[in-house]
């Protein structure tokens, strides 16, 4: 590959599966849990974290040499607060229900460990690229298993998918609803997704014995 | 040009300049959307008060749906035929009446002498003229608001409720339909005193069939949003009697 060389490659995939943020890191649960219950809000909050954590990481990246250490996790602090407030303030302008929606999740953005970890494990230590490729892999890592999440969520609990109806009207008994077919309420509330993120964690370790750790 | 950045002038230094940047820069978003975000406020306080006069898109007995944010400027105009802003005795028309900030007047009226404005939105559908009231007081955590549309002899004919930050599946539950449309039909006035409703725990009546009450079923697990709609129903729609009582006489 021309662009990405294959350790560059390696800091988008491998976040994706076998360093993934959540399954193996397990950080970032929280947001995890409350926002997935529909599928819409997920991608939202995946495109909101790619956007804060590739740019933080960057930002941090290019001011890692003059950065004092004595305050640099505050530094970090204010550069995820500014970007996060940037990232409110244009939902509001361009997306009102949806920021209504997330309301105080984009906030929260502020506190998703795996932005902070991430300047403070990589964005410190390496160049703008390397750190915009790493910020953007553990996203979409972080991203794709909310993803994932949501759309079990959204499916099995609400029998639709971005909102529509795809399991048939649960009212009027059309569909899959027809023939005895309920949703299950359970699926909304957020112990379920934590069960869910346990599941895929159970599934990726089950087909990769290499991510179990020896007691 | 080696710099020594453990001085601490040098952190100083860096802080109060990483300060001056980042201000500066939010500072520059933060006025360059204002319009764009105030024009989506003043289209949520449409939607809202077209949704409590009954001009929604709910469909069976789904959730909440607005009128579409493209369409809501035209159906606001269609539908709501004055807006009046009430001071004390005297009521003026004033098309920027749904602008009025609830929150701002209620803080101000705390202070003695001060005539509180309140806006009222008079709208019609089918025939049915509906007067629209705002509404603001405490939930649990933080404020909940909401428009309540009434006809001329103070029977509601739709409500809208909103929150800042319920617990979701309990005090959030205000806005789902199940909760707002229970008010529909109920009265406020018993003969001419101000009864107000009554979010209300055991009033033997979880369908609300029973409209002459003044009480709507509470819901499980919400006490105090449920005592805060009450209490912000009582308060502030009771400011708005003395001028019914001039509309019916």
């Amino acid at each position: 590959m021309g662009l990405l060389s294959k350790k560059d490659t390696r800091l988008i995939l491998d976040p994706l599966a076998d360093d993934n943020p959540i399954t193996i890191q397990v950080l970032g649960i929280c947001s995890a849990l409350a926002i997935t219950a529909q599928l819409k809000p997920s991608i939202v909050m995946a495109v909101s974290v790619i956007f804060v954590l590739g740019l933080g990481n960057v930002v941090i990246s290019l001011m890692r040499n003059i950065i004092p250490s004595k305050i640099r996790i505050i530094v970090q602090l204010i550069v995820v607060a500014t970007l996060v407030i940037i990232v409110d303030q244009v939902l509001k302008a361009f997306a009102y229900e949806l920021s209504k929606e997330l309301s105080v999740f984009i906030g929260l953005i502020i506190t998703n460990c795996i932005i902070m970890g991430r300047f403070e494990a990589f964005a410190l230590g390496n160049g703008p690229w390397k750190a915009f490729l790493d910020g953007v892999g553990n996203a979409l890592g972080y991203g794709v298993i909310l993803i994932i999440v949501g759309f079990f969520r959204e499916l099995l609990g609400s029998g639709t998918l971005f909102g529509f109806k795809v399991l048939g009207d649960s009212v009027e008994k059309t569909g899959l609803y027809a023939i005895g077919y309920e949703n299950n309420g359970f699926m909304v509330l957020p112990p379920m997704a934590l069960i869910v993120v346990g599941i895929i964690i159970w599934v990726q370790r089950s087909r990769n014995s290499a991510l179990i750790e020896e007691n | 040009m080696a710099v020594n950045k453990d001085k601490n002038s040098y952190t100083m230094i860096f802080a109060v300049i990483m300060v001056l940047v980042v201000g500066t820069l939010l500072a520059g978003f933060s006025s360059g959307l204002k319009p764009m975000i105030k024009a989506n406020e003043k289209f949520e306080k449409q939607q809202n008060i077209l949704y409590a006069m009954g001009v929604n898109d709910n469909q069976g007995t789904g959730d909440v749906a607005f009128i579409t944010t493209d369409r809501v400027a035209d159906a606001f105009k269609t539908y709501i035929k004055e807006q009046l802003i009430i001071e004390g005795p005297t009521a003026s028309q004033n098309d920027k009446a749904y602008l009025i900030d609830v929150k701002k007047e209620g803080a101000k009226a705390k202070k003695a002498g001060y005539q509180r404005k309140l806006p009222l939105f008079i709208g019609e559908k089918d025939g049915e003229k509906l007067y629209i009231m705002p509404v603001r007081g405490k939930g649990l955590w933080d404020a909940i608001w909401g428009f309540v549309a009434v006809d001329k002899t103070m029977t509601v004919q739709g409500v809208y409720f909103d929150h800042k930050g319920e617990t979701p599946g309990l005090g959030a539950e205000i806005k789902q339909r199940y909760f707002m449309d229970d008010f529909i039909g109920e009265k406020l006035l018993e003969g001419s005193t101000y009864k107000g409703i009554k979010v209300a725990k055991g009033n033997n009546d979880p369908k609300n069939l029973i409209k002459d009450d003044y009480e709507v079923d509470a819901l499980a697990g919400a006490t105090i949003t449920g005592d805060g709609v009450s209490a912000m129903l009582k308060k502030d729609i009771a400011m708005y009697v003395p001028y019914f009582k001039t509309l019916n006489n």
